[in-house]
């Protein structure tokens, strides 16, 4: 499973990386992506959204299930991966990289600080299938 | 192993060998997908897969008396079955409630098959025994024989390569007994995805072996309990437990297919008596986007409950999410236009005809 070391995380398996102009990016990881199986649907926050953390901004379906995607941290969402309504399967092939879902100013920065290291998510989650 | 009160397939070594993602359903280990869900519903479209069907059930019922058991038991036409041809239609209780949908096989005059859900092979065979003339053998094969779904538009050609056979004719609901490299097998022309291909039926201990050949040339590729999920509602196929079960008379979901009014049946009054008037009906609802309705969804009409979904999902061959829902028969009209309330959002449907999917190659000849 790929849990990359440089990113933040949270319990319901979003990621966060925070870019050196204070904006923060944040999908779904590997683990979950590959937990839904194929994506089919995604729908995005509105650029402006002021949300608090663990509010619910987005929406991805497979074909079995559907999830919610919640912010991380406080914080005004600044973009939207708008490539994701054509190709939520991108989430799926890329989860780290083209797979992102929105970008968001953090009102309180090092509020991402707390959130799980890779180590700690690693160990949350549930030891991959024999 | 996570889930080691699960019944394992005969297939179970060579599912996790391919690394299959296997989950709980009617009590087996199953495999829900191999390499995506999407990627195996087109290939039972264009190409041909294999499924392993081994959980579900199959009764033999033989003797003088097998035919009138089974008029009495089950709702379709059973005598005008010539052997070689085998049936859909319902099993009820005395208030119409389903014990089941099964395929009623005819392999002579006084032999038959039952092929049943998985989920449901205790009590359909406990209700079945209960309701048989003493010169009437029951036996449940379902432990012995594996069942392979071969399905696809080049089935045909694609299962001959791969076992080395010529295959005869065989109509849609057809089948024959036929023997593959010494074993003796059962071929039926049927299937729940809509395209063409068969149903293998063979002794448990042979099904490894037929599974590994027919994979083997590539040709043809395994598809898990998710692809024949989303092939079955793309055709508008009823899933026990989800459109059926015993809550409900099969009328709603048979709107008087499979049923056989002229004769007496388990269940008759209260099927007859609903098909009258009916109370709710199963309907095809075709949504706007790709965002799906689910079992247990509510369904409103001008704010007003009419209904409640029992499957949905992406169609993948459609691009667009469908559901089949039970709605109140005064909102089953195709084209009537209601909403589907949707984790708290009420995404717009339109009632449609049925299959969904138009360009299923079942009924073709290959």
């Amino acid at each position: 499973m790929n849990v990359p070391t440089e990113l933040r995380y949270t319990k319901t398996h979003e990621w966060v990386r925070l870019d050196k102009n204070g904006v923060a990016t944040i999908g779904i990881t590997d683990f979950a992506q590959e937990q839904l199986g194929d994506l089919t649907y995604v729908e995005l926050p509105s650029v402006g959204d002021n949300v608090e953390a663990q509010n619910e901004v987005a929406v991805i379906e497979s074909v079995k299930a559907a999830a919610d995607i919640y912010a991380p941290v406080a914080g005004t969402i600044t973009e939207v991966n708008k490539k994701l309504e054509d190709q939520p399967e991108l989430i799926n092939a890329d989860p780290f990289g083209e797979g992102w879902i929105f970008k968001l100013r953090p009102d309180d920065p090092s509020e991402i600080d707390m959130l799980l290291d890779a180590d700690g998510y690693e160990d949350m989650i549930p030891e991959a299938e024999e | 192993m996570r889930y080691s009160r699960c019944v394992q397939t005969p297939l179970y070594e060579a599912h996790v060998a391919l690394g299959a993602r296997l989950a709980p359903f009617a009590g087996w280990d199953m495999p829900i997908q191999y390499t995506g869900i999407l990627a195996e519903h087109e290939q039972t479209r264009r190409a041909t897969s294999v499924f392993d069907i081994c959980h579900m059930g199959e009764f033999e019922l033989r003797g003088p008396t097998a035919l009138a058991d089974l008029e009495r038991l089950l709702t379709m036409p059973v005598a005008s079955l010539a052997p070689g041809q085998c049936r859909y239609g319902y099993l009820l209780r005395e208030d119409g409630g389903v014990l089941d949908d099964l395929t009623c096989y005819r392999l002579g005059p006084d032999h038959f098959w039952l092929v049943v859900n998985a989920g449901t092979r205790t009590q359909d065979a406990a209700w079945i025994w209960q309701h048989l003339a003493p010169t009437t053998q029951f036996t449940d094969l379902s432990d012995d024989l594996g069942k392979l779904d071969i399905q696809g538009p080049t089935a045909r050609a694609t299962t001959e390569r791969a076992l080395g056979v010529q295959l005869p004719d065989l109509g849609y609901f057809r089948f024959t007994e036929l023997t593959l490299e010494g074993v003796p097998c059962l071929l039926s022309r049927t299937g729940y995805t809509g395209e063409f291909g068969y149903e293998l039926y063979c002794p448990v201990k042979t099904v490894g072996r037929f599974w590994e050949q027919l994979l083997a040339g590539g040709e043809i590729r395994p598809a898990g309990l998710g692809a024949r999920d989303t092939l079955r509602l793309e055709m508008g196929y009823a899933l026990y437990g989800h459109e059926l079960d015993l809550h409900r008379t099969p009328a709603g979901a048979s709107r008087g297919r499979y049923l056989q009014l002229t004769k007496d049946f388990i269940g008759k009054v209260a099927v007859e008596a609903e098909l009258k008037q009916p109370r709710q009906v199963l309907v095809g609802l075709r949504l706007e986007s790709k965002r799906a309705a689910r079992n247990g969804d509510g369904i409103t009409v001008a704010g007003r409950t009419a209904g409640v979904v029992t499957s949905g999902s992406v169609a993948p061959s459609l691009g667009v999410a469908v559901a089949l829902a039970y709605v109140d028969a005064a909102h089953a009209a195709t084209g009537t236009r209601l909403d589907v309330q949707a984790r708290g959002s009420a995404l717009p449907a339109t009632v449609v005809a049925l299959p969904f999917y138009a360009g299923g190659t079942a009924r073709g000849t290959a």
